[in-house]
């Protein structure tokens, strides 16, 4: 199929970026979109010019490496995917895709279509984790824990951190990242005892990167790759609120 | 003559002893001492999360924008344990022989017993750090059973295993970014290791988002960069693993072992096209309930729900009946070849087997199914827009985990001192062949258990060394031979991109170096490479310039590339025998298995690199056997 691209072109995090038109040929219904980007490359290097940058490694939508907004949704049209598993039958030929970085003050342009997420791992830094030393944990079945809340902890845990749900939420949000991350410790028992200071210094965290308010519109959770409840922001503003009246 | 310095004493105390022996550092000295750490996956954050947490001062860098995207990730299935919850019959001994056995005889006991014996504590450590490993009803932990072996004891989250594993290294790490030991270098590739007096120093390293070449300096580099199976181009690895620190350290005389044993993953989905950039894997735990077969009839047209029962052909259970679907990874992946080769190969392009859930589903139910594996089915959909709860999956092998890389002795250091090598990017566990779901396990063993005694080791006669700085002339060696390079490349004229000459050099291999190889097609492939290496250094064209520059970056790796295929060639000529993943045609029985030569080959290949016009030089470590009996694998 033959396609009509406009793709956004950008040099680096100060300069002023365009929206650039492309076409591109021989495109098949088995190729994945990034696939067909890495064929619209090919051909800008017979150009002599340079390529596209986009963001992309494992190609099977777990490392979260990859996301474009293409035609205003992160990820693509299909639901609980991502872009590099985003496949060429959901087009047709003849049509014009937009393709652009996902945007968030948060969220810098570094080149084209990638972009710096650094601002997600400042806010893990902060206390996204479990304060556990390694090389001399407890027997693992010393901590039994139900099914039913690993699973839901699971859940919350499979964020993949491509931030989508910043890209989407019209605040720039990173509620449901921020949210995912509070709600898979915060429902473990191993994660239960430091679980006030660390929503705390996560939140904090989140708002010194410039992220936006959540004010529950839900799109986050509709473009979600791994279909992450909105339930989980729920969770952090519970525990954000039970730890602020604690500390009092 | 190269020596492990594999402990004295029996088999079970020889960790021990070493740990009780290995030299420590004062708490106060640790904070005088840095350790450069390449690779943030398992090997490399919970190694660097470890020493942080003991003191020393980390950088750690990772060519991704943020450590938790390194390839680990990407592991499904899960993670093996001997903690015998399912009490039937495991032990640290089992464990062990499996492993010995499931990699042919190929690998050191001593490091295999260390692996089987430090895995119990690794489920501990997840766990402790929040991993959601599946649980029973009653809350305990439960397992499942894996290719090669006859227990349950691989723990798992999903099919999601990796990714939550690589999560608690990651947050691991970052909680030591948050203590101020370890500083974070993402969107950084290292390009050159820097000896002084012999001794590893320092990197030079790029950064990838604004392309400056900076000097990094320690007392210690551990390489934990992963497997080199994209060389093969079409595989399961991600886009950007690359084997470039690792060739760069050989090239500085760090020796590479076992170079040509790749595995090839019997369950991943097959090729449909010319552009394709990948083969994505789905889960070898799918064997346990999928059943595998192919038309019984060559040529076989017919959708695969209107073959009836009796024309098909469950070829691993005819000829593997003990272990059936289960069989080892190398085994499965040849089987599937020799089938799709003599002309009963399923699908469009007759590239693949059939993966078959239906009796499964009869027998356990559509929901029971759905609760193991509903995300490798979903993506299954998303690829191929086939629903496989209805029709069977479509498989096919692709190159996935090299057994090979740097050699190491028991301490994970290198034949340079002072350079270490973690996880996938060493050679030492996994012999001629890894058994399923001991790779996220060896990756974390290194890490968490092995490197945090054997690195202060090391260091403790370190501490009296001459500080080194970056103004130290051997930097700015270094740093010019990656700058010549990096301007060769973008000087260059030519008419073909790095994509043309990875995917040349990667069709190649999956030919002559692939699942089966004989001398022909080696002694062929050495001289194809030479051509090609020719062709890119006058052919090669890239556009863009010496900041970011996506081109630049896949021009360096691919280079290395060549010169490695080249490598792994010569290493599978020089074996003259099967082993494992490595079958070499004239070495097969009457039934097609194949046969080792115990005689002659029972050692490690050790490549030495000899410069750009000279073979690489062979040395041998034997590999001794005092407590298992060399054994033909039998799977039958």
């Amino acid at each position: 199929m033959k396609l009509y691209l406009k793709i956004w072109r950008q040099l680096n995090a100060t300069s002023k970026g365009e929206m650039v038109d492309y076409e591109i040929d021989g495109v098949t219904e088995h190729m994945s979109f990034l696939e067909m980007l890495d064929l619209l490359n090919e051909s800008l290097i017979q150009l002599k010019e340079r390529v596209i940058e986009f963001d992309h490694d494992c190609r099977e939508g777990i490392c979260g490496q990859c996301g474009v907004m293409i035609n205003g949704r992160a990820h693509g049209p299909l639901k609980q995917t991502t872009t590099c598993q985003l496949h060429m039958r959901s087009f047709k030929d003849g049509d014009t895709i937009y393709i652009e970085p996902f945007r968030a003050t948060a969220f810098p342009v570094v080149r084209d279509l990638k972009i710096n997420r650094t601002s997600f791992d400042s806010i893990i830094t902060a206390g996204g984790y479990i304060g556990a030393s390694t090389g001399q944990a407890p027997e693992a079945n010393s901590i039994p824990i139900s099914y039913e809340t690993v699973e839901a902890s699971f859940d919350a845990a499979a964020c993949i951190g491509c931030g989508a749900c910043v890209a989407t939420c019209k605040n720039s949000s990173a509620a449901l990242f921020v949210g995912a991350k509070i709600t898979h410790l915060a429902l473990l028992p191993q994660g239960k005892i430091e679980a006030s200071k660390r929503v705390l210094t996560m939140v904090d965290q989140m708002d010194k990167e410039g992220f936006g308010a959540c004010s529950n519109t839900e799109a986050c959770e509709v473009e979600c790759p791994q279909g992450i409840s909105v339930l989980s922001i729920a969770k952090m503003n519970y525990e954000y609120n039970k730890a602020l009246i604690m500390k009092k | 003559m190269i020596d492990s310095k594999i402990p004295d004493g029996p088999l079970a105390d020889k960790w021990n002893t070493y740990k009780a022996k290995a030299k420590l550092v004062n708490p106060a000295n640790r904070k005088k001492l840095t350790i450069i750490v390449v690779g943030t996956g398992l090997a490399g954050s919970s190694c660097a999360a470890s020493l942080a947490e003991q003191g020393y001062n980390i950088q750690s860098f990772c060519f991704q924008d943020s450590p938790r995207r390194a390839h680990s990730v990407a592991a499904q299935g899960g993670v093996n344990a001997v903690k015998n919850y399912k009490n039937d019959g495991d032990s640290v001994y089992r464990m062990f022989y499996d492993t010995i056995k499931g990699g042919d005889f190929r690998s050191r006991e001593a490091n295999v017993y260390r692996l089987a014996e430090c895995s119990a504590s690794l489920i501990d450590q997840s766990v402790a750090q929040g991993v959601p490993f599946a649980r029973e009803y009653g809350g305990y932990l439960n397992n499942r059973s894996f290719g090669g072996v006859q227990v349950s004891r691989t723990f798992y989250a999903r099919g999601q295993t990796g990714q939550q594993l690589l999560l608690g290294a990651y947050q691991s790490l970052l909680r030591q970014v948050n203590t101020g030991k370890v500083t974070m270098h993402t969107r950084h590739e290292m390009l050159e290791l820097v000896l002084v007096d012999g001794k590893a120093k320092g990197i030079i390293a790029r950064n990838l988002e604004t392309g400056a070449i900076e000097r990094h300096v320690a007392d210690a580099v551990v390489l934990a960069t992963g497997g080199y199976g994209k060389v093969y181009y079409l595989s399961t690895l991600a886009m950007g693993c690359n084997s470039s620190a690792l060739w760069r350290a050989h090239k500085k005389g760090a020796y590479m072992a076992g170079v040509s044993w790749i595995q090839f993953h019997p369950t991943c989905l097959p090729q449909h096209g010319a552009n394709q950039s990948k083969l994505t894997l789905m889960s070898e735990s799918l064997r346990n309930d999928g059943r595998i077969w192919v038309p019984k009839k060559a040529g076989d047209d017919r959708l695969p729900n209107s073959i009836p029962e009796e024309e098909r052909d469950y070829y691993l259970e005819r000829k593997y009946p003990a272990f059936g679907n289960l069989a080892p990874r190398d085994i499965s992946s040849r089987a599937a070849k020799e089938r799709i080769d003599s002309g009963h190969g399923a699908g469009p392009m007759k590239n693949a087997v059939y993966l078959d859930f239906s009796d499964a589903i009869a027998a356990q139910g559509k929901k029971t199914i759905e609760a193991k594996y509903s995300n490798l089915f979903a993506m299954y959909e998303k690829i191929n827009g086939i629903d496989a709860y209805k029709e069977p999956m479509l498989i096919s092998p692709a190159a996935h985990f090299t057994m090979g890389g740097l050699w190491v002795d028991y301490e994970l250091m290198t034949t340079i001192p002072g350079l270490f090598a973690l996880g996938e990017a060493n050679f030492a566990d996994h012999g001629a062949n890894r058994l399923g779901a001991n790779s996220l396990l060896q990756a974390c063993v290194d890490g968490y258990f092995i490197a945090p005694y054997t690195i202060p080791n090391y260091l403790s006669g370190e501490l009296k060394a001459t500080k080194i700085s970056t103004d130290h002339p051997a930097f700015a060696e270094a740093e010019n031979s990656v700058r010549e390079q990096l301007n060769r490349f973008l000087q260059s004229k030519g008419t073909l991109s790095t994509d043309y000459f990875h995917k040349t050099i990667g069709r190649l291999l999956y030919e002559k170096c692939g699942l089966s190889r004989s001398k022909q097609n080696l002694e062929e492939a050495i001289v194809a490479i030479k051509t090609l290496k020719a062709s890119f250094e006058k052919d090669l064209l890239i556009t863009g310039d010496d900041t970011l520059n996506s081109e630049l970056e896949k021009a360096g790796r691919v280079a290395d590339y060549i010169e490695l295929a080249e490598l792994m060639c010569y290493d599978a000529l020089q074996r003259e025998e099967s082993c494992g993943a490595h079958f070499r045609e004239e070495y097969q029985s009457n039934e097609g298995e194949a046969v080792r030569n115990d005689a002659d080959y029972c050692y490690v290949s050790a490549w030495e690199w000899k410069g750009l016009t000279n073979p690489p030089e062979l040395h041998k470590e034997p590999l001794v056997f005092e407590n298992v009996e060399l054994a033909v694998r039998s799977y039958k």
